[in-house]
């Protein structure tokens, strides 16, 4: 019998690792060479891979997972040893909150270095360990293509997240023979994507005797790619819902039954929904202190039905009546399937009520007192005049809350933006990342200026790249949400948040020297000016700045740590419930 | 309501360096609580087992934090052995003794099943196996001697009966793609 490895072609572990980056559909991936991982750049040169160099780590991250947001597939960063590795952490951090599928491959010092403290070294597994699905620490050659192998497989499946793959130099440099059709062998890792029919059947009869029910929709629907059977869903049963800020786009926010956003920014329609319900149906979503508000207090009578992929994701924060382990689609699916045969009840009075509640109480803002821009309605415009086919990606804060408001949300997987880490500096490179994979949708950030100067860098590596994206920078000249709690909570004592970014940067200018066109608005009659200029142009990425009125706040606040039921629509403005009517 | 209860699991894992930091980085992440901890080499060389004794508030934080060790790539199978399973720690202690009351020591011990396996003039050294509350009682005899040092391992666990909590640990994944 011939020894099976000879028949292998013999590669070195830089050459294995490109090829088997290829051999798993890698078209893309976002990085930056440095010492440790050089012998890996050499092959990657002659691949079919499009390498774009970026010029952050950091970037690389948050592009790679826009790609992947956009695509559906998984997005791939590169990095080097020590800071190279370190600057991927706030990325992955956020990939693995918003279960992002996102591979990320550092080089690492050689094998026999590791532990001494050499030049670049950092121990990036062990830093990495809490915030990735899982990592991998690649001493040998030949173990090359079974880990990056794996890692695709475990970002990609289950409840997707961050893999790190760290790959020692020498492990690059030595050769080995090339085998990926070795079968993988993960036998701690079994994720259940069927939910149990016994659980779908027992949904369904719990459903059927509830008066108050309300779908409870998370961003793991638009993972799974579950719209269409939530669509059915509603369509059979009649039951409202709520779409959480990682699910906006999941029923499109013109439905009747489409209660909006709840949370701490929610709106009061989509909070009572919760609030007043009898039975929470939530699906791929995780009881985030951000939606619930105060624990003890949040959904008091309602009883729950929690369907995720991830186990653990239930009964984590609150106790379950029916959990349902599976795949959303799967579960969404079966559930429309079982509900067929049954006598679903009219909830006509409980929708009435909610609609009640969204006609009295819908989102909007005062204007401003002062000459400079409304916000609210900068960003409104920007989703009327690119319309509901466009993507959205946003960085963090309020001009994320706004955008999550007034954007016009019609179709899913059109919204990208970090909700679980809150990371400021997601908006740039995530809708870079996201116009490469959607070469042909027109792109649109909507930034603050305090998010904007963290990570704008990456508009040099889209023009050097022909990656044409329109960020819009919402200038308030302050960290507004911060400025926001002080406001409220701080006795208007403004520390450390005023930016004095009507002074400078000038974000024109800035976008135009890094190659952009930069453009500003200032006045009312500018703002669909402007936007139609960004709108005409597709051969470089545009800057649209437009100076903001300052005190714009965010309503509806659930104040951190209070009860859901205490949602403010304004200053001390509480909503009158009606109760009676239930 | 609080009810505090103590529950021995075996974790069977992948025998890899690395895996430990990762438990131990989980219970201190997730905020759980380890009471001891040992691990070794099973009857296959590529599975460790480690047992580990974890203190709880509640039960659904029992729940969670297998969920939560569950999720790791790297560990098979998590199973909560029954209070009445094999629980055994080893204790080694160094008892300050002198010609006069050495041989009172070693009854001490004896009484426990224990035995004497240093001596000098001004000490004994003692080991002795047993349940947690076994080594705490040996402990409390030997306390008014003086005790110079002692060290304890953790615990480790079986289930009585002829059952192995390592069958069929291993169903192969195959790729999707």
């Amino acid at each position: 019998m011939a020894n099976k490895s000879t028949d292998l072609p013999i590669l070195t572990g830089a050459q294995a690792l490109v090829a088997s980056l290829e051999r798993c559909g890698v078209e893309v991936a976002f990085g930056i060479p440095g010492g440790a991982i050089l012998p890996a750049y050499d092959p990657l040169y002659d691949s079919s891979i499009r390498h774009i160099l970026v010029r952050h780590e950091q970037g690389a991250g948050h592009a790679a997972e826009g790609y992947a947001m956009a695509t559906g597939r998984v997005g791939v960063c590169i990095a080097t040893s020590g800071p190279g590795a370190t600057n991927l952490v706030t990325p992955i951090a956020d990939a693995y909150l918003d279960s992002v599928p996102i591979v990320a491959i550092t080089g690492q010092v050689n094998s026999t270095n590791i532990g001494t403290d050499a030049f670049q070294e950092a121990d990036i597994r062990g830093i990495t360990m809490p915030i990735t699905k899982h990592n991998f620490l690649v001493k040998r050659t030949e173990d090359i293509p079974e880990s990056i192998k794996a890692a695709f497989h475990i970002a990609s499946t289950g409840r997707p997240g961050p893999v790190l793959v760290d790959v020692a130099k020498d492990a690059l440099t030595g050769s080995a023979p090339f085998d990926f059709e070795d079968e993988l062998v993960l036998p701690g890792y079994k994720p259940t994507s069927q939910p149990h029919g016994r659980q779908i059947k027992e949904s369904a009869r719990v459903i059927c005797r509830a008066k108050r029910p309300v779908l409870y929709i998370g961003g793991g629907v638009i993972k799974a790619r579950a719209w269409q059977e939530l669509a059915d869903l509603v369509e059979l049963t009649g039951i409202p819902v709520v779409t959480t800020l990682m699910a906006r786009g999941a029923l499109p926010d013109t439905h009747p039954l489409n209660m909006g956003m709840p949370g701490m920014h929610g709106a009061v329609s989509a909070v009572g929904a919760l609030q007043k319900s009898d039975l929470l149906i939530a699906v791929g979503t995780r009881f985030d202190d951000r939606v619930t508000g105060r624990l003890d207090s949040f959904a008091p009578e309602a009883k729950v039905i929690h369907a995720d992929i991830d186990p653990a994701e239930i009964g984590k924060n609150r106790v379950v009546d029916v959990p349902v382990v599976g795949d959303a689609k799967a579960f969404l699916g079966g559930l429309v399937e079982s509900l067929r045969h049954e006598q679903v009840p009219e909830y006509t009075e409980w929708t009435q009520y909610l609609g009640g509640l969204k006609e009295r109480y819908p989102l909007g803002w005062s204007e401003p007192h002062d000459d400079r821009l409304s916000p609210q309605h900068v960003i409104q415009r920007i989703g009327q005049i690119a319309g509901p086919d466009a993507i959205y990606v946003t960085g963090v804060g309020q001009h994320q809350m706004w955008a999550a408001h007034f954007l016009p949300f019609a179709r899913p997987a059109k919204w990208l933006t970090s909700g679980g880490a809150g990371t400021m500096g997601y908006c740039v490179p995530a809708a870079m990342g996201a116009k490469v994979g959607a070469p042909d949708q027109v792109v649109w950030g909507i930034d603050g200026d305090g998010c904007f100067q963290m990570t704008n860098q990456e508009l040099t590596t889209c023009v050097l790249n022909n990656i044409p994206i329109k960020i819009a920078v919402i200038n308030n000249g302050a960290l507004g949400m911060v400025r926001q709690w002080q406001t409220l909570f701080y006795d208007e004592r403004y520390s450390s948040t005023d930016l004095d970014t009507h002074l400078v940067p000038n974000f024109p200018k800035l976008a135009e020297a890094m190659g952009c066109v930069g453009l500003r608005a200032t006045r009312p009659e500018e703002i669909d000016e402007v936007i139609n200029q960004a709108m005409a142009i597709n051969d470089r990425p545009v800057v649209v700045e437009f100076v903001c009125h300052k005190d714009a706040m965010v309503w509806p606040m659930v104040a951190a740590g209070t009860s859901n039921d205490d949602i403010k629509i304004a200053r001390d403005m509480a909503p009158e419930w009606e109760d009676e009517i239930l | 309501m609080s009810t505090q209860s103590t529950h021995t699991l075996s974790v069977l894992v992948d025998n890899k360096p690395g895996v430990l930091a990762r438990i131990s980085s989980l219970f201190s992440r997730r905020g759980f609580n380890i009471e001891s901890l040992a691990v070794g080499p099973t009857e296959r060389p590529e599975v460790s087992r480690i047992t580990l004794v974890t203190t709880v508030d509640r039960v659904d934080v029992l729940e969670q934090l297998v969920k939560q060790l569950n999720k790791l790539v790297e560990v098979y199978k998590i199973i909560e052995l029954a209070p009445n399973s094999v629980q055994r720690e080893l204790i080694l202690i160094k008892v300050r003794c002198n010609d006069t009351n050495r041989s009172a020591v070693i009854d001490v011990v004896g009484l426990f099943r224990g035995k004497a396996v240093d001596v000098g003039t001004e000490s004994v050294t003692v080991e002795a196996t047993g349940s947690s509350d076994k080594l705490a009682a040996l402990v409390t005899m030997l306390e008014p001697y003086g005790i110079i040092e002692l060290v304890k391992s953790g615990q480790v666990a079986l289930g009585r009966g002829h059952k192995s909590i390592t069958e069929k640990n291993r169903p192969a994944l195959r790729a999707t793609n």
